[in-house]
């Protein structure tokens, strides 16, 4: 982080080809973000490729207990991500700064 | 023992605690002194609206019958929030920024304010959550008769508490939810008291399921080998329900009313949906986290046959735990009662507005502009809009008799709702999304639901038999359950994935083929670019029409005397006191009309519009603005070229004005200077040739002498004659001249020899014969002419003892320079300018010629395409010529 102190300064004359280190982490901790929702939805369908009880397949079905613990601990860690999340961003809510900061990544708008 | 008195008195208790939560809450919002009421707190136990009865006792029923499907209920709201980020929080800055009012009026907005899709989308949740409502009615009555089975009492009877209770519930919504008339405005009142309500229910739950786990179990691993050796031990979950029925709740989550209206509507600040977040999926997770041990257990020491869907109700009561019993009621009671207290205000909103109004409207068009109740109206709409709900709900639970069609409506009423997903989300985040295809969406949507899951799943003859297994007219593939010959799917899966399927995809054809009005493009450029449109998290603000405000944009506009006086006779003629009239139509009419005057007549409109607030500022009034403007820029451009126009003219004529003046100058001081110049000779001609004619004495040497002056004179007259006329020609273009090629060195030597010949003073000129070898195209005798009056010219005035000339030629940049310079002293710099001036002589006494021989020769050079200019700074007098080389002509 210090180490980059200085080339930060002599970059930021030019214009800006990189973002800086602080609004770059902001931009990726938004894609967890958005990806976080996709990771809860593949972890939920996980069950899916379980055994079930009416399978007439070779391996056992799985317990309800063990299905249980699966689905509220991918839950809880979902959330605990979410907390996070919002912990992090906590300091964003300023005006025009979650605008700029969100949504400004200028090939994914549509203008005119 | 819990008798039947004392739990009619909790009941009552409770209802009348919410009552009085739900007043103060309305009382401190109104005094403003109510921030913890808009805390995320707050917001995120509204959110739990979700859970209803459904959820409270259908949970461990669905448990009891499935094992962890129900689990799927409350993951796609998981989900919704885990991604809020990315899609919750674009949704409430839209209905924020929007001021929308309700889904309905979310989706006419987004679609260029159509109401035609407003009224589809209001039916469609008509449709879908009165059986709804109709649930929590059935099971509120259903957790009363475990009661009455417990205490029998002869005057019991189902209809008479379902009506008391349905009655209830449109009192208080009714009360609260239609307290003030601008839906933007939040309902603090019932917003607090579904919080309260949601943290009992969750207390409720927990309480059974810590007594079942600890207390009937004895312990968590305990319950765990309890669960895996009961019915429901083993995972038996169908993949595709578990998949479909986590759609459609993420679905149900974004589209249904009531969500809407807590999530969206209610909320009052964006940055509650970062607490939120976390805290709805922790309050879903607590609240599913003891239904499975409930189940269990239930099923365990229940008798065989007895509902499932009571067990969080029965459990503690077969127990003895009559506390625990009445806790888990007032669970039950308050999930239902706040779920269909919300779901009627959110409907009964949609209804009035998109339904009720549009109506009484047209019907009233002829009176429109003199009615000032329409406030009244709406409120009377809305209340009697919850009341219809309410008796709608009330008579579809007693017509379907309450049975057990009842406990599938949930997820039936889920896959109607989320008909409205496509609409929602590709309004949200396509721009080309269009009305035309939102409605042929939902009206697929809708229509395939109806067919192939409300009708064959609500039963009672609503739909034959025969049409269920041999499809309508015997066409087999167009059976409900097996569209297009498929078969074998789950009812809920089929219906879903073809509903959904086909919805989309007539959703994007027609979005695709249609083209969308020029309110719907801005419409969806707000929408979609939200973050770019709206500033950040910002409170709402009333409009009110504001006569001070209007004062204000008059006095802007009219000017402050002008807009004052208007505004005092306005008063005047009102009869009030003031100086401000009230905002009446007529008055704002008036005022329109004198604005327009100034502004034009759309700005004035718009502007009006925009102070008062009964009427948005449509795009058709912007455009007309903004034709207005165009009008007048194009007009104020044709002045600003028409008034350049006239500053050239008037520029050209003073230029022109001024050449003549000077032009009559010239003339009149040519006209001194020629009749000068002609009467010095004529004079000596005139007296000498007096004295010739009068002296008859005059010797032959005198008379000889005086005929050689008046000769000498009249050749003078002559050559200063020719000259004029040289020059007249000259200048007048009319000379024709005898363009040749010729070496510049010939002209040079012709022109000394000629200048030179006959002079008495010697004048030493010295060339440099190697550079003169210059070809040049011109007239040469011309040239010639030139160099002759130059060099006689320096013969003439070279003052210095051994007069000297140098005629030296160069090529610079293609054109032949030749400088004349004497070693005299030159020509003083105060008269260089005037040197090619007619008639200049530098001094008069030495003049020998009549002062234009270098007028004429600049005419010449000009006429030849050189010039020739006065060399100042030189030793002596100097003179430049340039003319075009030989080929240099031809490229000009």
């Amino acid at each position: 982080m210090t180490g980059d102190g200085d080339g930060e300064r002599s970059e930021r004359k030019a214009p800006a080809v990189f973002l800086e280190r602080q609004t770059y982490r902001r931009r990726r901790l938004m894609d967890a973000a958005r990806l976080l929702p996709v990771l809860g939805a593949l972890l939920f369908a996980v069950p899916l490729l379980w055994p079930g009880a009416e399978d007439a397949g070779t391996a056992a079905p799985v317990p309800t207990s063990r299905a249980i613990r699966y689905i509220f601990v991918v839950w809880a860690l979902l959330i605990l991500g979410n907390v996070w999340f919002g912990l992090l961003t906590r300091g964003w809510s300023g005006q025009g700064q979650g605008r700029n900061d969100d949504e400004a990544e200028p090939p994914q708008r549509e203008r005119g | 023992m819990a008798t039947l008195n004392l739990m009619v008195l909790v009941c009552l208790a409770y209802v009348a605690l919410l009552f009085i939560v739900a007043f103060a809450a309305d009382r401190l919002a109104a005094t403003g002194r109510s921030t913890w009421l808009r805390s995320p707190l707050v917001y995120t136990l509204s959110l739990s609206i979700y859970c209803t009865a459904w959820t409270f006792y259908g949970a461990v029923g669905y448990a009891a019958r499935s094992g962890l499907e129900y689990v799927t209920i409350y993951l796609g709201p998981t989900l919704v929030m885990v991604g809020w980020w990315w899609g919750l929080r674009k949704l409430v800055r839209v209905g924020r920024s929007q001021r929308v009012t309700s889904i309905a009026d979310l989706i006419s907005s987004r679609y260029g304010k159509s109401n035609l899709l407003a009224i589809c989308v209001t039916v469609l949740a008509v449709v879908g959550i009165t059986p709804y409502i109709a649930l929590q009615l059935q099971s509120i009555t259903l957790s009363f008769s475990i009661f009455f089975e417990e205490a029998p009492v002869g005057a019991y009877s189902d209809a008479s508490v379902v009506f008391w209770v349905a009655a209830g519930l449109a009192v208080f919504a009714i009360l609260f939810g239609t307290r003030n008339l601008d839906a933007n405005e939040r309902h603090h009142g019932v917003v607090t008291a579904i919080a309260l309500e949601a943290v009992v229910k969750l207390i409720a739950l927990l309480a059974v399921g810590i007594f079942v786990v600890w207390g009937l179990s004895g312990g968590v691993s305990e319950t765990m080998a309890r669960i895996d050796a009961s019915p429901i031990g083993e995972w038996k979950v169908n993949g595709s329900r578990w998949a479909t029925i986590t759609f459609l709740a993420v679905a149900a989550f974004v589209c249904l009313p009531r969500m809407f209206q807590v999530m969206v509507v209610e909320n009052d600040d964006e940055r509650h949906l970062r607490t939120a977040a976390w805290a709805f999926p922790t309050y879903l997770l607590l609240i599913s986290l003891f239904v499975v041990p409930i189940a269990v257990v239930g099923l365990e020491v229940m008798p065989e046959g007895s509902n499932p869907d009571m067990f969080v109700l029965t459990v503690p009561l077969s127990q003895g735990r009559e506390t625990l019993a009445m806790l888990s009621f007032l669970g039950g009671f308050s999930s239902a009662t706040s779920m269909v207290i919300v779901a009627a205000m959110a409907l009964s909103t949609m209804v009035s507005n998109h339904l009720v109004m549009p109506i009484w409207l047209s019907s009233q068009s002829d009176r429109a502009s003199v009615s000032g109740d329409v406030r009244h109206v709406i409120l009377l709409a809305r209340r009697v809009s919850i009341a219809v709900i309410m008796a709608l709900g009330y008579f579809y639970f007693r017509l379907s008799g309450g049975g057990a069609a009842l406990a599938s409506i949930g997820l039936i009423s889920f896959a109607g709702i989320a008909q409205i997903l496509p609409a929602l989300v590709g309004g949200l985040f396509w721009r080309g999304a269009t009305r035309s295809g939102a409605l042929a969406g939902l009206t697929v949507g809708f229509a395939l639901w109806l067919y192939t899951l409300l009708l064959p799943g609500l039963g009672g003859g609503l739909m034959p038999d025969w049409v269920l297994s041999d499809g309508p007219f015997g066409i087999g593939w167009l059976r409900p359950q097996a569209l297009f010959g498929i078969q074998g799917l789950d009812p809920i899966v089929h219906a879903v994935m073809w509903s959904m399927l086909l919805n989309t995809a007539a959703f994007c054809a027609a979005s695709l083929l249609s083209f969308p009005s020029p309110l719907e493009r801005l419409q969806g450029a707000q929408f979609v670019n939200v973050f770019d449109h709206s500033a950040g998290p910002r409170g709402w603000t009333g409009s009110v029409a504001q006569s001070e405000d209007l004062m204000i944009m008059s006095q802007r506009i009219l000017g402050a005397r002008e807009a004052q006086d208007l505004f005092q006779s306005e008063a005047a003629l009102q009869g009030g006191r003031g100086h401000l009239p009230e905002p009446t139509p007529l008055f704002l009419e008036r005022l329109e009309r004198e604005l327009s005057g100034s502004v034009g007549a759309a700005a004035a409109h718009a502007m009006i519009g925009q102070i008062v607030g009964g009427s948005s500022v449509s795009v058709e009034d912007l455009l007309a603005v903004a034709d207005e403007s165009a009008q007048l820029m194009e007009y104020s451009s044709q002045l600003e070229v028409k008034s350049g126009e006239l500053a050239r003219t008037a520029k050209q004529l003073r230029e022109a004005n001024e050449k003549l003046t000077q032009i009559s100058l010239q003339k009149d001081a040519f006209l001194g200077q020629i009749s000068h110049e002609l009467r010095t000779p004529m004079t000596s001609i005139r007296a000498f040739s007096e004295i010739l004619r009068d002296n008859d004495g005059l010797n032959t040497q005198d008379k000889v002498r005086y005929a050689t002056i008046i000769h000498d004179e009249a050749l003078r007259l002559t050559r200063l004659l020719d000259d004029l006329l040289d020059l007249s020609v000259l200048e007048n273009g009319q000379v024709s001249l005898n363009m040749r090629d010729g070496i510049l060195a010939e002209v040079l030597d012709r022109a000394v020899a000629s200048a030179l010949a006959g002079a008495e003073a010697s004048l030493a000129v010295r060339r440099r014969r190697i550079s003169e070898t210059v070809q040049v195209r011109s007239d040469l005798d011309r040239l010639a002419q030139v160099f002759i009056n130059l060099i006689a010219n320096a013969q003439k005035y070279c003052d210095a003892p051994n007069p000297e000339l140098t005629i030296s030629v160069h090529d610079v940049g293609g054109q032949a320079v030749v400088d004349f310079i004497d070693n005299g002293s030159g020509i003083p710099a105060e008269v260089q300018s005037t040197v090619f001036e007619k008639f200049f002589r530098v001094n008069a006494e030495k003049a020998g010629g009549a002062g234009l021989g270098l007028a004429i020769s600049r005419e010449i050079m000009l006429r030849l395409g050189g010039d020739i200019v006065y060399l100042p700074g030189q030793s002596g007098g100097a003179f430049r010529v340039t003319l075009p080389l030989a080929g240099q002509m031809a490229a000009q």
